[in-house]
């Protein structure tokens, strides 16, 4: 709100700019790119690890010098990630687990053969 | 696209409706031009920035969704009482549930319960307005502009009709083609916006702009229950944006996050859906508690007791909130040991809600109670409210789960704890915190005859429902004449019919009161009982709420003020206060991306790509917008204040 004597904010149109560059890039590599899939949700996983930086450091305080460090929401940091870790942890703990009813031999194999079929399907829209 | 393929034809309560629809759209703006209205309306409504305005258009469209969510319920009711008349088919029917459930969570229950915190916890923090009053009120455009889109359904396009829970694969482009889904989608979404960002100004609000002195654990009881809710909804409404964009992407642009075709998992929906759902009914019953609170704290007219052990078992159940999603699908197949891990953390909930419902009971424990109509709705709240919470707890036991799932025992439940804690509340702080907002009470006897018949209708008409499902009744059941369901149906009609009798003498209650009631002289309305903040102000509340800011030191800070004859008013310590400007940014921002949404809902790219350009020009519209808002000058403070205390 108040007025500032940079009017226009580099560090915010900068990561702006390499946010949308990152999401275009994981979909690239989703939807168009013949990486083996492996390669892809790695890819994704790294591009994702970078946008969290390029939000904390870009938009967020974390390089807030005036105040010392003092506005950095370790708080809310957090909280966020605490968050984020029961999405994931729980998401896999009640949507896999306990649901092997007597079949336990081909879970491991039928999981490859899903991932070959991704494979195949990722390569006819490739085309 | 004909004009037969958008319209919904074929249906005579449609048609009715659309005539109704009609009429009323053609009647607002002839008596707008009739009365000279527009430029007022515009000036002080449509381009507010004022947090007390916004709360009561927040208030005012939640009663208007109350009502056409308690339309859905008496259609209803009404299949059936009488399943042999034929009153409802089966898609109409589910259509009806449908937009019920989403009509009274999303787009009542919350609102309502947004509207009174964005007028009361300013007030009771010693704030001049929110810490983003432009964001604010593009809160209450998005959640207005969401709410008509979704209601614009039945009569255009058709209504969504997979439940509340939209749960796929029946929710999915194969099984649900043609826009009903998308309205589902696109109305979450663009009010979604709206909640996510009230929850972070307000916790901003309550965080950085408290009075001076007042520490945390000085706060009011509402404002605390505010705080903790800002949490919840700032976590788990990310959640609901990312599965309402997956299923949006799946139907429209074709993609497979929840099909079986390409390898994509249905149950995850009901997985992420619940991980927001839950913590949804905790945003809609902790703001219930804060506001029960306050009221049994002021009618019982001593300190609420343990207020710390309240702070911290909403802390508590706000965490709690997250971890137990999978009570919701106990039955989906997960395994015995991960339902034990749901089900154990199910019933800890139960603890620190119990701890609350000892404390207001030891609130009232040896006090002098007055019997004013927000006391009676709290205090029919505690007995109902755990009729809910008992039953809760017996779904939440995993085992027991199998046979009460989908039945209408369930139904019973989520009623009994929705309706007697959230409505109730809604009700009780309405009407509390309504010579605040209006300068005059609303009428005591005809409030209790209000809530008497509501009260005795609620009743009635759940209660049998417990039995219903106990008898094997499933929900979500159009059909219903086996002859033992019959009796026990028919009563739950007639409490429906009651509730809805309630709600009329409310309504009435509001256009007399609006007539006939004295107005207000004092700004502690409440037989000088007010104990926060809030009733420091005088009445009608000026719109920079405090002349002068008060010191906080302590709980109820303002019981100490009268005892020592003060007030927050010090001529001397005058400054000029420095408010916002009024916007009309928020209204075209949020009308582009409601014209967007609309666009995507027909799937008509260019009228969506349109609205997406339109909104995101305002947005960088609004960043090179430099205006700081205005002062108001100490004379004009001075004159409004000694008009307003009569000095």
């Amino acid at each position: 709100m108040a007025k500032t004597d940079k009017k226009v904010p580099m560090n915010h149109v900068i990561g702006f700019a390499l946010s949308l560059i990152m999401t275009l890039l994981a979909a690239w590599a989703a939807i168009q790119s013949d990486l083996p899939v492996t390669w892809v949700i790695v890819f994704i996983m790294v591009l994702a690890l970078l946008q969290a930086g390029v939000q904390l450091f870009m938009f967020m305080h974390m390089t807030e010098k005036e105040s010392g460090g003092g506005a950095v929401p370790w708080n809310m940091m957090f909280h966020g990630f605490a968050l984020a870790a029961i999405l994931v942890a729980g998401s896999l703990f009640t949507m896999s687990f306990g649901f092997d009813h007597g079949d336990h031999g081909d879970h491991g194999g039928e999981h490859e053969e899903h991932m070959e079929m991704d494979d195949s399907e990722g390569d006819h829209s490739g085309h | 696209m004909g004009i037969t393929d958008i319209l919904v034809t074929g249906e005579p309560i449609i048609y009715a409706a659309m005539v109704s629809i009609a009429l009323v759209s053609i009647a607002i703006p002839v008596l707008l031009t009739y009365f000279k209205k527009w430029g007022w309306l515009w000036r002080e409504w449509l381009t507010t920035v004022d947090h007390k305005k916004i709360g009561v258009m927040y208030i005012l469209s939640a009663l208007l969704m109350l009502f056409r969510g308690g339309m859905d319920a008496l259609m209803m009711r009404v299949q059936l009482a009488f399943p042999d008349l034929g009153f409802l088919d089966s898609q109409h029917y589910n259509e009806i549930f449908t937009t019920h459930g989403t009509v009274m969570i999303i787009f009542m229950a919350m609102p309502f319960l947004i509207g009174l915190m964005n007028i009361i916890v300013p007030l009771q923090i010693g704030a001049r307005d929110f810490a983003f009053p432009w964001l604010n009120a593009m809160s209450f455009w998005s959640f207005f502009i969401g709410a008509m889109l979704f209601n614009i359904s039945f009569v255009i396009g058709g209504s969504p009709d997979a439940g509340w829970t939209s749960y796929t694969p029946l929710s999915g482009a194969a099984l649900s083609p043609g826009p009903g889904q998308n309205f589902y989608l696109m109305g979450l979404q663009l009010s979604g916006i709206g909640t996510l960002a009230t929850g972070i100004n307000l916790m901003v609000t309550i965080l950085k702009m408290r009075a001076p002195g007042m520490k945390l654990f000085h706060m009011p009881i509402f404002t605390w229950s505010t705080l903790v809710t800002c949490f919840i909804i700032v976590f788990a409404f990310p959640i609901l944006t990312v599965a309402l964009a997956l299923l949006t992407i799946d139907r429209i642009f074709g993609a497979h996050f929840f099909t079986l075709t390409a390898e994509g998992l249905p149950m995850m929906w009901a997985n992420l859906f619940w991980m927001w759902g839950h913590p949804e009914v905790y945003i809609v019953i902790l703001p219930a508690f804060g506001i029960f609170s306050e009221i049994i704290a002021t009618f019982a007219k001593k300190r609420l007791f343990g207020y710390h052990a309240m702070v911290w078992s909403m802390i508590i159940i706000a965490l709690l909130s997250f971890l137990v999603w999978v009570h919701h699908f106990f039955t989906m197949g997960a395994g015995a040991f991960v339902n034990s891990v749901f089900s154990i953390s199910t019933m800890l909930i139960a603890v620190p809600t119990g701890v609350k419902i000892f404390n207001w009971l030891a609130t009232l424990y040896k006090s002098k109670i007055e019997f004013t109509v927000p006391m009676l709705w709290s205090l029919a709240f505690i007995p109902s409210f755990i009729l809910g919470g008992v039953t809760g707890v017996m779904l939440g036991m995993a085992a027991a789960d199998y046979q009460f799932h989908n039945s209408y025992f369930l139904v019973a439940h989520f009623h009994y704890v929705l309706i007697a804690g959230t409505v109730f509340a809604c009700f009780a702080g309405l009407v509390f915190w309504y010579p605040k907002m209006f300068g005059h009470k609303m009428n005591e006897r005809l409030g209790k005859w209000a809530f008497w018949i509501f009260f005795f209708g609620f009743h009635v008409c759940f209660f049998p429902q417990y039995f219903l499902g106990l008898d094997g009744m499933p929900r979500r059941l159009f059909i219903t004449n086996v002859v033992e369901w019959l009796p026990l149906n028919v009563i739950s009609t007639v409490g429906a019919f009651g509730m809805g009798l309630g709600f009329i003498v409310f309504v009435y209650n509001v256009y007399y009161s609006f007539r006939h009631a004295e107005r207000e002289k004092t700004g502690d309305s409440w037989n000088g009982n007010g104990r926060t903040l809030e009733w420091a102000t005088t009445t009608p509340v000026p719109f920079y709420n405090f002349a002068t800011v008060p010191y906080v030191d302590e709980i109820d800070p303002y019981v100490r003020m009268k005892e020592e004859g003060k007030t927050t008013y010090d001529e001397s310590q005058l400054k000029p206060i420095h408010m916002p400007s009024y916007k009309a940014t928020p209204i075209i921002m949020m009308a582009f991306l409601g014209l967007a949404s609309f666009g995507l809902v027909f799937e008509w790219m260019p009228v969506a790509i349109f609205g997406l350009i339109g909104g995101v020009a305002v947005m960088i519209l609004r960043s090179f917008d430099y205006d700081d808002g205005y002062y108001v000058s100490v004379e004009e403070i001075k004159r409004i204040e000694r008009k307003a205390r009569g000095l």
